[in-house]
């Protein structure tokens, strides 16, 4: 009676003990799958005229204008979400402890972290795009501004989650130490706190770059897309995961290996960031 | 002020001292100011986004009502738009990503914090995180040219023979005919057209995995070692452990991280608009083509004007409302467990 108790709980945690190894398989295979595909598939289509031709010649095309636009887009996102990104973040950290705002900013901050990107697209859309007319001779204008400001929304909340929890670490002793010696407040936030949690910040610098470098959606209705190179910010602006979208849903093959091949420089590009942000910088910060 | 700097310095150092404090303090002020302003964007943020899409949407709400949510109707030559295909496309993928991704991160946690041997967990939780790396428009390629066929080959020939009313060998099986209005959720009028609700909820579970099994691995972690040592010393096996200490002792959190990958499932949007194939006919099988909101925001929201664009601003809004109640439950609920913990 008691052996076959014992026999029974045996097989249930062996039983319980092989599934759970094959759910990390099934995440594993899932993984080595994906990225298999697109190296394989995106090999096939890596050309030297993918990074020196536009997307205007379809097959005989590259992406180069795609690329240059997301460069100038990431750019765009990353150098409005930063300041206003740390500022947040530091406020939180340093200046919110006496104010019930402070949890309540802490906490939609991490609602905004997971926020459907394609609201907020259509939020730009709404609040840059739509009014544009009235800057224009009439017309709504899509422009790279307008996606940059897209992309800064969703960098914004990686921004400021790192740079509080990386100011939390701060030891209080250093505050306490600059404060006793008459330093202000805003020099010392400035001048020791942020420089002392530099590394942890650019960590979540690198990690919101490589979240908005793939997305797309909010893309779809701000910068829009354009086959042709343009620098300028006030223009429709092309980007890569915008062109991959495109040429998938594209019914020539010939145009589909060129989403291949984009895909492949852009999982790489966001890849080498994350392992970047994630080993470089060897910081304990969680990002979901 | 000058006169009291003639006839002594020390007064003269202390008004000077006082300016410098007075100085100094505003400055502070300032300084906070700005911080707190640049604090408020975040919420400046949400709130627009509800309120754009419900000012810019409110034309829809009031052309079609409460219809609006329970109409399948979705007619852009005869302007008539409902969102219940869309609500339903949104929920069926939504619960098959985690009816995959819940067991599968459990099991991957479970690993990763109780199995695997120490040098393996750095590793394999990287692996599982650099999943969350991927942009979602590379899941959508993959499945679109990978997966979905894979499906149309493997999967839904199988699902269709044995739980289908009309499955392509034509055998109808014992199940279907002793179990009522099971075909009704395996039909598919393409047995061999891979997208679909079930291929984009699979799509989704993927995606969704490191999001689960990372909060999942986290909470396990803090569970007391006293705890688990006196289970094991009156021995308990391992999977006793997990199931009847670890579980009970994390449970609000693990709510919280399914809920937090819910909210993911529901916005997510690229991935989806690639294999759920984007049609407007109301069915309940999941091996139907079906469109989800994002997916039909992604897909019309282009060349929509007027009426279609405000319904579609609509389904933006009820998207928001929906993702935020459900990442507000998450976040509750994670935090709670921070609480639990002294943090």
């Amino acid at each position: 009676m008691s052996a076959s108790l014992y026999t029974k709980r045996r097989v249930k945690n062996i039983v319980a003990m092989t599934l759970s190894m094959l759910a990390t398989a099934i995440g594993l295979l899932f993984l080595a799958w994906i990225l298999w595909e697109t190296l394989s598939q995106g090999l096939a289509g890596l050309k030297p005229q993918l990074f020196t031709k536009i997307t205007a010649y379809r097959e005989e095309g590259g992406l180069a204008n795609a690329m240059v636009g997301s460069l100038i887009l990431n750019v765009l996102g990353i150098l409005i979400a930063t300041p206003i990104g740390v500022a947040a973040g530091t406020w939180l950290a340093e200046y919110s402890l006496r104010s019930k705002l402070g949890p309540t900013i802490r906490f939609l901050n991490d609602i905004l972290l997971s926020a459907p990107s394609i609201v907020l697209g259509l939020f730009v859309y709404t609040i840059v795009v739509l009014p544009s007319k009235y800057l224009t001779d009439g017309d709504v204008t899509f422009s790279g501004v307008a996606g940059g400001i897209a992309l800064a929304l969703i960098a914004l909340p990686v921004i400021v989650r790192t740079t509080d929890e990386m100011l939390r670490l701060v030891p209080g002793t250093l505050r306490e130490a600059a404060l006793s010696l008459g330093v202000p407040q805003w020099k010392l936030t400035l001048q020791i706190l942020v420089r002392s949690a530099r590394s942890g910040i650019v960590t979540g610098i690198l990690l919101a770059l490589a979240r908005i470098s793939g997305e797309t959606a909010p893309l779809l209705f701000t910068a829009f897309g354009n086959n042709f190179m343009t620098f300028n910010p006030l223009d429709k602006m092309p980007s890569l995961p915008q062109v991959i979208y495109e040429y998938t849903k594209d019914p020539s093959p010939d145009i589909n290996v060129l989403a291949w091949a984009g895909a492949f420089v852009l999982t790489m590009f966001v890849l080498a960031l994350s392992l970047i942000a994630r080993f470089a910088f060897r910081s304990k910060v969680s990002h979901d | 002020m000058h006169a009291s700097v003639s006839n002594a310095v020390p007064s003269a150092e202390r008004a000077a001292e006082a300016a410098r404090n007075a100085k100094d303090s505003r400055d502070d002020r300032i300084f906070g100011w700005v911080l707190k302003g640049c604090a408020l964007i975040v919420l400046l943020a949400l709130v627009g986004a509800a309120g754009s899409t419900l000012w810019l949407g409110s034309d829809a709400f009031h052309t079609f009502g409460f219809g609006f949510l329970t109409s399948a109707t979705w007619d852009p030559s005869n302007d008539q738009y409902g969102a219940l295909v869309p609500i339903m496309g949104t929920i069926g993928t939504a619960f098959i990503a985690l009816l995959f991704a819940v067991p599968v991160s459990f099991g991957i946690a479970l690993f990763l914090t109780e199995i695997a041997p120490q040098w393996l967990r750095g590793p394999v939780s990287s692996a599982i995180e650099l999943l969350a790396g991927i942009p979602s428009i590379i899941y959508g390629m993959w499945g679109l040219f990978i997966f979905a066929p894979f499906v149309a080959e493997h999967i839904k020939p199988w699902l269709m023979n044995n739980f289908s009313a009309d499955p392509p060998d034509g055998q109808v099986s014992w199940l279907v005919t002793h179990v009522p209005a099971i075909g009704k959720f395996f039909a598919s009028e393409y047995p061999f057209f891979g997208a679909g609700v079930l291929t984009a909820g699979l799509v989704l579970a993927v995606m969704i995995i490191p999001f689960i099994s990372s909060v999942m691995r986290e909470v396990f972690q803090t569970v007391p070692t006293r705890l688990k040592e006196s289970a094991y010393a009156l021995g308990s096996s391992t999977w006793e452990v997990v199931w009847d200490i670890v579980v009970p002792y994390t449970r609000t959190a693990v709510i919280g991280g399914v809920f937090l990958g819910l909210g993911r499932a529901l916005g997510e949007t690229m991935a989806v608009a690639f294999v759920l194939g984007n049609t407007f006919k109301f069915s309940l099988s999941f091996l139907e083509t079906s469109s989800s909101i994002a997916s039909t925001i992604a897909n019309q929201f282009g060349e929509a004007q007027g009426l279609q664009r405000s319904a579609l601003m609509a389904l933006a809004f009820l998207l928001f409302v929906v993702t935020f109640i459900v990442l507000l439950i998450a976040r509750l609920m994670l935090r709670r467990m921070a609480v639990k913990e002294g943090k």
